[in-house]
């Protein structure tokens, strides 16, 4: 299945802005952490379609992720 | 600190007095609201005779502890009606920490048309009759001030803005490199206008400093309070990197993104004006992407931007204005948005307040949507001259709504709503509603727990629940931060690093040998607000005016979401 992951802030670094990938049927947002090698203590928010979801949480065909450090702002 | 400097504008005279004791322990906000509420009759009309300026430094301004030099201005709120603390960095407070000024307090009103000036040194305080710098903008002062002074002076001053009294007129200091910070909400540069008072200068040569109490244990202290601040990675890595313009991204995606005045939670250029975007940017052209606003700052949120030849444009490049004037106003252009930044420094305008008064304007048709030519034009020619229009946009969001008959007008108290829509994150909204100082993020950022979870946990910002508990218990904390004068970042760690708080606590102890425990700072907290809310109900508010503009129960694309929120869900804010 097409699953776009979006990446933002330091996650950049050596990875990218934007990607659409291919991902076995049933795959879960952690793995895609895991495969893109982003610690789990350095992500502080993770939006699946605009909405903030689990880790754990299987993707479905067309979803989208994003994927967010802690940032501050004032 | 040991003295207060007081300074009658009616009769022209300056005096020293004692600290009382009963403000021993008070510094930067609890101070000035403390002064406020017990020397400001709270039905008194802003820009007359009855009201007063305060400046007060944090309690640990003028020390080594890092991340502590903002300074507190307070009033009534011309733009709000409402008690007022606004608080800048720079180096103003840093000074009047070493020259152990605990507070300068100015009354009364000049007769005439003169305009003064104040200085501020060791000896206590002067007044003095100014001409040369009356309509100058605020670069201009402290160049000319630089010149006739020297290099050192520390400067708080006004711009055109203030001297007309525009409700949007902010207060300037002095940062590290000769440029500007800002007190900039609730129009206390109108306030300053209003007393005739064009600058303040202070020279601290001969300050006697701050000396610890306990030297060891102070230094011991502030080092694990650097730690704390290092170990977090929003204040040791997120705001250093990119700055607070890293939320636009974030705040996009969560669909709570103010665009075309409030009427969207998503820009599609959010890329165009987003942290990453600046900082490449910044990188590319020879600016600094992270840069600091005092001696002592050790997080550096600030930067340096630069045109494409690498001239400076602006420093203190913040999200909030580039969000709103970059999506609210759909400018989309970081280099218009930048030029923007620098006029309202210069002729001294809230760029919040302002920034969302173009919004409202370009609704009313005033000007078109992401039109930056005519922001600028706007900025310079109308605001920075005072005509008849500018004088209408210099007023706030609310008048221009109201002078142009426009329903979706995001103000609270009056004061304009910055870059987060309250109905996709939630907690923001309790905190604009409840706030003493009307709409403002910073007295409760429920936004870093909403959508990033900091302080354990993510309080679903599309949700009811805990939205209330979070904003109260966010609000209380926020008046340690700003009587310390501490930059609101040291929020973070203080949530989520358990040793950063107790380390405060520590080094105010061993600083000036008061017996603190962690507890003071809850006491701290709901005094402050009980006082600031007490002054506002004298000056005639009721649990009404806590409440967001009727346009929020509209939906909010991408996900529709309204502010649900009943009156009595509100009101229970205040039940502490
Ligand atoms: S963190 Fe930002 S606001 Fe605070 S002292 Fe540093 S540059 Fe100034």
């Amino acid at each position: 299945m097409n699953i776009t992951v979006r990446l933002f802030a330091t996650f950049r670094f050596g990875r990218f802005a934007s990607a659409t990938r291919q991902y076995p049927p049933q795959t879960r947002i952690s793995e895609i952490i895991r495969e893109l090698q982003i610690p789990d203590t350095e992500i502080s928010m993770i939006m699946l379609n605009g909405r903030h979801a689990d880790p754990e949480q299987c993707l479905c065909e067309g979803d989208s992720i994003a994927l967010f450090p802690v940032v501050a702002g004032g | 600190m040991n003295k207060i400097l007081r300074v009658n504008m009616t009769t022209l005279t300056t005096g020293t007095e004692a600290v009382p004791k009963e403000w021993a322990a008070l510094g930067g906000r609890a101070l000035t609201s403390t002064i406020v509420a017990k020397e400001v009759i709270p039905t008194c009309h802003p820009l007359g005779e009855n009201n007063k300026l305060i400046f007060a430094p944090g309690l640990l301004s003028g020390t080594t502890a890092v991340n502590s030099g903002r300074l507190s201005a307070g009033a009534k709120s011309p733009l709000t009606g409402t008690i007022k603390e606004s608080n800048a960095g720079g180096l103003a407070a840093q000074m009047f920490g070493r020259l152990r000024i605990k507070a300068l307090i100015i009354e009364g009103l000049p007769k005439g048309n003169a305009w003064y000036s104040l200085h501020v040194s060791n000896n206590g305080v002067t007044i003095a009759e100014e001409k040369e710098l009356i309509g100058k903008g605020n670069f201009a002062v402290v160049e000319a001030l630089e010149n006739r002074i020297g290099k050192k002076v520390g400067v708080i001053t006004i711009g055109p803005a203030g001297e007309m009294k525009m409700l949007s007129a902010n207060i300037s200091v002095k940062d590290v490199d000769s440029k500007l910070r800002s007190h900039g909400r609730g129009g206390l540069g109108a306030v300053m206008g209003s007393k005739r008072i064009k600058f303040i200068s202070i020279d601290d040569s001969g300050a006697p400093g701050i000396k610890p109490v306990d030297p060891e244990k102070f230094t011991a202290s502030a080092r694990i309070f650097a730690k704390a601040i290092m170990e977090h990675p929003g204040t040791g890595q997120g705001l250093p990197t990119f700055g607070t313009a890293e939320m636009v991204n974030l705040v996009n995606e969560a669909g709570g993104l103010p665009t075309r005045n409030f009427s969207l939670g998503r820009y599609e250029g959010h890329e165009k004006i987003s942290g990453e975007t600046l900082r490449e940017t910044m990188i590319e052209r020879g600016g600094n992407p992270s840069h600091g606003c005092q001696p002592g700052c050790i997080i550096k949120c600030s930067q340096v931007y630069v045109d494409k030849k690498g001239k400076y444009i602006t420093s203190g490049f913040e999200y909030e204005t580039i969000e709103i004037l970059g999506a609210n106003a759909g400018l989309g252009n970081l280099d218009q948005i930048a030029v923007a930044d620098s006029i309202m420094d210069d002729i001294g305008v809230d760029s919040i307040e302002t920034s969302i008064a173009i919004g409202v304007a370009m609704e009313a048709g005033v000007l078109p949507f992401d039109d930056g030519e005519g922001v600028l034009r706007l900025l310079r020619e109308d605001i920075g001259k005072g005509t008849p229009l500018g004088r209408i946009i210099g007023s706030g969001a609310g008048h221009v709504g109201k002078v142009f008959g426009v329903t979706r007008v995001p103000v609270v108290k009056n004061q304009a709503i910055p870059a987060y829509d309250p109905r996709a994150i939630k907690g923001i909204g309790i905190t604009y509603a409840t706030s003493t100082m009307g709409a403002d993020h910073t007295m409760g950022y429920a936004v870093a727990t909403n959508l990033m979870g900091v302080g354990g946990g993510i309080v679903d910002p599309l949700k009811k629940d805990g939205q209330v508990e979070l904003s109260r218990h966010l609000q209380i904390v926020t008046v340690m931060l700003d009587s310390i004068g501490l930059c609101l970042f040291i929020g973070f760690p203080a949530a989520d690093i358990p040793t950063c708080v107790p380390a405060l606590v520590d080094m105010l102890n061993a600083c000036f040998g008061f017996e603190l425990t962690p507890e003071w700072i809850g006491g701290l907290g709901v005094n402050t607000l009980k006082t600031e809310r007490a002054f506002n109900l004298a000056a005639g508010f009721t649990n009404k005016d806590d409440r967001l503009p009727e346009f929020f129960r509209e939906p909010l694309p991408p996900h529709n979401a309204v502010w649900d929120f009943t009156d009595e869900e509100i009101d229970e804010f205040w039940n502490f």
